[in-house]
């Protein structure tokens, strides 16, 4: 009945079911359209002596794919959010620099004329752009300023989109550090170190000064100070500092990047313990007096 | 009123009030009385609060069990306390790295990380012929989900769905979507009991049923 439908085989058909390899991509890759008597077919196949033997090897069978399985999807959804925040940074660095060029064109063609939907002085950056790509273009030049105002426009709605991405996804892949750095610094973070893995392999020095590295190359060459901090300057803790005791908020927040980004490596839960931690240490060393 | 329990379900005294447990290693945070009983929360597990409910899905203890949408293990940790062969279906992974945790100390639960809606892609792993089928995925297309693993189910064995309104349709009234979710329950089904949860689990309907000869969708 079975055995003549390769595809309605049990797990232990393929390969061998007694090498854990080899079962767990077994159990992960293969299929069946209907499910038969498993165990009964796996001693009548002689792969085991009974069923209490089919049970414990499948429990190691499953344990071990299900482990292998995680993992990958982990890694997967780790290196989508890399990409995410690649491109969202992409976008809004060209999304700023066509703006620039827009305001400056924008502005040439602007002179003197303050009729109708276009003001003279217009708003910098990316508000500029939506400005101008507001106009009706009534010449051939204003035609190409207005397109290329809404593809800046356009691309800034992209940077937006990409942000929620990846604040909708960082907390899946890393909850404490997404919750300790918030989203954005977490998923860079995690890019510059090159995975979860690595970051959690990092020590809190390192993780300090993540993004400084040409400073810190800088530094080691002799030529500038020690950066005190890197992609984390972005962080509150950090940058609502007083810069007096920057350098210990810049510490006290590596330090606990670290241990929350092994807590999710490592064990994957939410722990309340690290975040009100760092909570306390940042209240005392905003608490110390400053000179001045 | 109460069900007719298995060897491995009591009735047990925790802080004073009489509660359903199992016996095996603690999952999370639920109180362990001295002889290794764990409470079972009914406020957090659905089939915790179809038993408090009086509801009887007949487990008698051997039982070999599907459970979909496994979660960090909350409930399925209770079934392998007292029950044959669990096999635990979950697709999020994060959750899933519990449910391993759970399965540590229980050599009787298989952690599968599948997708309930393509049950093709652990048939070769899951038997046939199981007592009890028990899926809580709170998510669209529930009874779909249902049929679709009545091929994992003996003749006499049973479905125990937990049926979550809001994950079919947020804008219409429950009980109308209940009863959508039971018209499609009946192409392969014979309902045999339903309860509403919502004194443990808001706008939750609890179905027991019994799968019924004629075509596999
Ligand atoms: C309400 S939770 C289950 C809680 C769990 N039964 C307990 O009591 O411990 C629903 C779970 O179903 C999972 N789920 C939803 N759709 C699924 C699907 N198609 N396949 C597998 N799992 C699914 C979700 O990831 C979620 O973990």
């Amino acid at each position: 009945m079975t055995g003549h439908n390769p595809g309605d085989s049990g797990w232990f058909r393929h390969g061998d079911p007694h090498d854990a390899e080899s079962a767990a991509t077994a159990i992960r890759e293969r299929t069946a359209e209907q499910p038969q008597n498993w165990p009964a077919e796996a001693v009548r196949a002689g792969f085991v002596e009974n069923e209490n033997e089919y049970y414990d090897t499948l429990y190691h069978a499953t344990v071990h794919a299900t482990r292998a399985a995680v993992q990958a999807r982990e890694t997967a959804t780790e290196r989508q959010l890399q990409y995410s925040i690649a491109a969202m940074d992409d976008a809004e660095r060209t999304a700023n620099e066509i703006a620039e060029r827009v305001a400056e064109w924008a502005g040439s063609l602007a002179d003197g004329r303050a009729d109708g939907d276009r003001a003279s002085d217009l708003p910098g950056g990316i508000d500029g752009a939506r400005a101008v790509a507001a106009w009706t273009p009534e010449t051939p030049a204003e035609e190409r300023v207005v397109s290329l105002a809404e593809r800046a426009a356009d691309l800034d709605a992209e940077r937006a989109e990409l942000r929620s991405f990846v604040e909708s996804q960082a907390p899946a892949v890393a909850p404490n550090l997404a919750e300790m750095a918030g989203p954005v610094l977490a998923a860079r973070l995690l890019s510059l170190a090159g995975g979860l893995e690595s970051l959690a392999k990092k020590p809190a020095g390192t993780v300090q000064v993540l993004g400084a590295e040409d400073a810190l190359f800088a530094h080691l060459r002799g030529r500038g100070p020690s950066p005190k901090h890197g992609a984390i300057f972005t962080h509150e803790h950090v940058r609502g500092t007083h810069p007096e005791n920057r350098g210990s908020a810049a510490r006290a927040l590596a330090g606990k990047l670290a241990i929350a980004a092994r807590i999710d490596h490592y064990a994957g839960d939410f722990r309340q313990s690290v975040h009100d931690d760092l909570a306390d240490r940042m209240a005392v060393i905003r608490a110390r007096e400053v000179g001045e | 009123m109460t069900a007719d329990l298995p060897p491995g379900i009591e009735r047990r005294r925790f802080d004073g009030r009489e509660r359903f447990a199992t016996r095996g290693e603690p999952v999370y945070g639920e109180p362990q009385d001295d002889a290794g009983w764990r409470a079972w929360d009914a406020g957090r597990s659905k089939l915790g609060a179809v038993l408090e409910l009086g509801m009887d899905p007949g487990f008698d203890g051997e039982d070999s069990v599907l459970y979909l949408g496994a979660a960090s293990g909350t409930t399925v940790s209770h079934v392998a306390d007292f029950a044959g062969p669990t096999y635990a279906v979950e697709f999020a992974p994060r959750p899933t790295r519990d449910l391993l945790g759970v399965a540590d100390s229980r050599p009787n639960l298989f952690p599968l990380l599948k997708d309930a809606r393509a049950p093709e892609t652990y048939a070769h792993v899951v038997e046939a012929g199981l007592d009890y089928l028990v899926q809580d995925v709170a998510t669209r297309g529930q009874a779909t989900v249902a049929l679709r693993n009545r091929r994992f189910l003996a003749p006499d064995g049973r479905l125990v769905a937990a049926v979550k309104a809001r994950s079919e349709d947020v804008l219409t009234d429950p009980d109308d979507v209940f009863a959508d979710v039971l018209d499609e329950l009946r192409e392969g089904y014979a309902i045999v009991e339903t309860r509403r949860l919502d004194r443990f689990h808001d706008d939750h309907l609890a179905v027991v049923a019994e799968p019924q000869a004629g075509g596999d969708p």
